[in-house]
């Protein structure tokens, strides 16, 4: 086949879930014909969309709760992976702290949110913190799972020729350790979304949360919809960033072979 | 014979993890003579590769010394059972990691590392991943990966075990053909005799639990040797000493 055609398949494939789903959205709007507030139809939310677009509200609202994401999964994902290496490499620790690592996922995020919101602030601050708690502890397990997956074998050859521990870290345990890293920041990624959100939901005056917060009190269901979407395209982008960044350092693995 | 580069004395090991304390090794004493192909020859659980490590200083040694005549710190280089490779490298980037950790620069290590390819016929694969390797020729980027930095000396532990009978005898004609290039010292653990024979121009049996020193047998079959030399009388009766030995 032709690689043109072959594409253009693909694309097709991709779309054609997303047509259905438009579809069944719109005609089951026209057939209930609830009011707008209730089940906007497509179109609505559409005039909503490009409404808030053009006054800029979106891109305002949008990039405040980018930023909160972005800064919780950084910090999140450092703290987890520089705990999550010392922790691979000392059993003590492991035991001292699990416990009450496995104790703190028990606890919903959305119970203490309000708690860190008082305590940081209605600002940025207490969104970026909750992102980077919520992101924490799958970035923490992966990166363990993946130090301590390193070859001993591997280690051995690295003994033997001497190498430092910086090099043991950068030539050894780094790249064997990034495919289970990664796989931990793809659900990271996706999470830190909710984690933003929820952070908003609670008390804000700015972000794609309080926009969600402003639609539900004043019946604009429309914009409700319009934040939502918003929301699941920042967590489509950052996924397939994390996924972008797999393709690129991880070519060498076997079930590669050949997609390229 | 040429000087001694390692002297082993009273070598002994226990592991203390195992519920009794295992004795791996005990009283373990030999010489290694500069350029010299040393076999240790064993069965499986007598401790030779407990013996590489303690040489290559993976491991503390519970009783007695490992000492480099001259050399303080030698260079190792090592093969493994496995081929061992990084799978995110390629063969090059494999080839090129002992000059990495030694710290030579990216263009030398490359240029040595492509001399190296051609050397264990690898010519064309430079850029091929590990996995797409069959296992001779990734025990070949394992040989060229243990020799790029000039190693002092040069362990193989059971190297060829994972290979086919073919591509295995085809190995010891290369390895051959490389050590008598490079002027290594090597030891080599197996428990193959006739990898021993084919290859060795020493080789020490060890007996297993603890293991011992039981018989040190100089193999006096000239260079090169090829296929033929294993349907003499004298290999047959060199094949048989080792066979009595190891019991």
């Amino acid at each position: 086949m032709k690689p043109f055609l072959k594409s253009f398949l693909r694309v097709l494939e991709w779309l054609l879930p997303l047509a259905g789903f438009l579809v069944i959205w719109q005609s089951l709007s026209t057939w209930l014909d609830l009011p707008a507030f209730i089940f906007p139809s497509l179109d609505v939310v559409w005039t909503r969309f490009t409404q808030s677009l053009l006054n800029g509200s979106l891109l305002y609202h949008g990039s405040i709760t980018l930023i909160e994401i972005m800064l919780g999964l950084l910090i999140g994902s450092l703290a987890a992976t520089f705990l999550g290496y010392r922790i691979a490499r000392s059993p003590r620790l492991e035991r001292a702290l699990s416990p009450y690592l496995v104790a703190s996922q028990a606890i919903p995020i959305v119970a203490i949110a309000p708690l860190l919101v008082i305590w940081l602030g209605p600002g940025m601050s207490s969104k970026v913190f909750i992102c980077s708690l919520i992101v924490f502890f799958p970035i923490l397990v992966n990166t363990v799972v993946g130090v301590r997956a390193v070859p001993v074998a591997l280690h051995d050859l690295m003994h033997s020729l001497r190498a430092s521990r910086w090099q043991i870290l950068w030539k050894l345990e780094i790249p064997a350790a990034l495919p289970v890293f990664l796989g931990g920041l793809r659900i990271g990624a996706t999470l830190s979304v909710i984690g933003a959100v929820v952070g908003e939901l609670v008390g804000a005056d700015r972000g794609l949360g309080f926009l969600v917060n402003v639609g539900r009190g004043q019946y604009d269901t429309a914009l409700v919809f319009v934040a939502v979407f918003t929301l699941i395209s920042l967590a489509l982008g950052l996924y397939g960033i994390v996924a972008w960044i797999e393709h690129q350092t991880l070519g060498w693995q076997e079930w590669r072979r050949g997609s390229l | 014979m040429s000087s001694v580069i390692l002297r082993i004395q009273q070598l002994g090991i226990v592991f203390k993890d195992s519920n009794s304390g295992l004795r791996a090794l005990e009283d373990v004493s030999f010489n290694v003579h500069s350029r010299e192909f040393l076999c240790v020859l064993g069965p499986s659980g007598s401790g030779k590769t407990t013996l590489l490590r303690l040489i290559a200083g993976l491991l503390p040694a519970s009783t007695g010394q490992i000492s480099f005549s001259e050399l303080k710190q030698p260079r190792i280089g090592m093969v493994f059972q496995q081929a061992n490779l990084m799978p995110w490298r390629t063969v090059l980037e494999n080839i090129m990691l002992p000059l990495e950790v030694t710290g030579v620069d990216e263009v030398h290590a490359r240029k040595n590392a492509r001399d190296m390819v051609d050397l264990v016929g690898l010519t064309g694969f430079e850029d091929s991943w590990p996995r797409d390797l069959s296992g001779g020729m990734a025990q070949r980027v394992a040989l060229a990966r243990a020799l790029i930095h000039d190693p002092d000396l040069l362990l193989l532990d059971e190297p060829f075990g994972s290979l086919d009978a073919l591509t295995r005898e085809r190995m010891w004609t290369e390895l051959s053909r490389l050590w008598q290039a490079q002027q290594k010292t090597v030891i080599m653990v197996t428990h193959s005799i006739n990898e021993s024979l084919f290859l060795a121009d020493r080789v020490l049996v060890l007996t297993p639990r603890p293991g011992k020193v039981k018989l040190e047998l100089t193999v006096d079959i000239p260079r090169p040797r090829n296929d033929d030399i294993r349907y003499t009388p004298h290999f047959g009766k060199l094949a048989r000493r080792l066979k009595e030995a190891i019991g």
